[in-house]
């Protein structure tokens, strides 16, 4: 399959609604096939780069912090960043930046920036598709 | 690019943001170049109903001054240049009376919608 | 003629809207499109084939597709999916939007 560039929307919180690790999936998907990703985040998606995410412990598990490995999506984001290096695609992250503002989430990890839906405008006018993932 | 922005939740966060945010978003974007329309389903038809009022909510000593006003949000829209739709059958479900819809809303059916969805390059489900 | 492909994660159970969802599927497929309905999180509540949902009868035009994933994660097997429900890997939606296929998150 040739490379394509698909632009991605993703408008929920971490740890909130499933549509995020399905977003997750179908970004690592598209990386994997060679296409170039580029996500925009809008209102609670802009918390998933967020650098101040922390994993703990599971004691109803009996798990430490090390054992547990709670997943966070600011590393998932990075795996990926880097997935796309080895594969030669572009991976373009872009959150919404006053929905930044309003939830005080601005520290993002390297490599996602800030920006607004003119932004994702541009994008959806260069991409071969865009999804939009909205939160219900 | 015509983009068809279809909206379906409703009120979900209207007092926090102070408007519907993707309504807002859609606006942004015909700002920028892009032509939008918006289709409003489910809940989000009521949308169109004339004189919806969140004023006056209060926590303590904050008081909401600027409370969102959908409708006008929706007439302004229109203004811009964005064509609005609501599906009839959900406006009908839901009881709305044709004489509180702002001026310049456009209903379309559910049998319509295959070709309505084929005027536009994206279709954009919120 | 173009070709949808919708994807559903939510179930009539969720909510009133998604019976409606699966009535535009039938809606485009019936106006000659070429539809793919692909099931994934919760949406996959309805392929059980004894799972009581009438209003999924009516998607004979309609490719019916389910996320594989999703259906493990909710111990739903193979043998309990309705046949007319094809379990699918979720690479497809990636597929269809490198096709430029019109792909909607209902």
């Amino acid at each position: 399959m040739s490379k394509k560039t698909l632009t991605f929307l993703l408008m929920d919180a971490p740890f909130e609604q499933a549509r995020v690790t399905t977003a997750f999936r179908l970004i690592e998907d598209a990386l994997e096939k060679g296409h170039d990703v580029n996500v925009f985040t809008y209102e609670g998606g802009v918390s998933l780069s967020f650098t101040e995410q922390k994993p703990h412990p599971n004691a109803v598990h009996g798990r430490s912090v090390v054992e547990e490995e709670h997943p966070l999506p600011k590393d998932w984001i990075a795996f990926i960043q880097e997935k796309a290096k080895e594969k030669g695609c572009n991976f373009n992250w872009i959150n919404c930046g006053l929905c930044l503002d309003e939830r005080g989430v601005n520290d993002a990890i390297v490599g996602c920036e800030r920006g607004g839906p003119a932004d994702f405008l541009v994008w959806a006018k260069n991409s071969t598709s865009t999804l939009v993932i909205g939160t219900k | 690019m015509k983009a068809l922005q279809i909206i379906q939740s409703a009120y979900r966060c209207t007092v926090e943001e102070q408007d519907d945010p993707v309504v807002w978003f859609a606006q942004v974007l015909q700002n920028n170049g892009g032509e939008i329309d918006i289709l409003l389903k489910g809940n989000a038809v009521n949308y169109v109903i004339a004189g919806q009022d969140s004023s006056g909510l209060k926590f303590g000593k904050w008081q909401q001054n600027q409370p969102a006003k959908l409708d006008l949000d929706l007439t302004d829209c229109l203004k811009n240049g964005l064509g609005i739709y609501i599906i009839s059958e959900d406006a009908q479900d839901r009881g709305i009376p044709t004489d509180k819809i702002i001026a310049g809303i456009k209903t379309v059916s559910r049998k319509e919608l295959p070709a309505l969805f084929e005027e536009y390059e994206q279709v954009w489900h919120w | 003629m173009a070709k949808y492909f919708l994807i559903e994660s939510r179930s009539p159970f969720d909510s009133a809207e998604v019976t409606h969802n699966y009535q535009l599927a039938s809606d485009l497929a019936n106006a000659g499109h070429e539809v793919t309905l692909f099931l994934v999180e919760n949406g996959v509540f309805v392929t059980r084939s004894q799972a009581s949902v009438h209003s999924f009868n009516n998607l004979e035009k309609v490719a019916l597709l389910v996320d594989d994933f999703s259906l493990r994660e909710r111990g739903i097997e193979l043998s309990e999916v309705r046949s007319e429900i094809k379990p699918a890997n979720l690479g497809l939606v990636v597929d269809a939007m490198a096709e430029g296929q019109k792909v909607m998150w209902l």
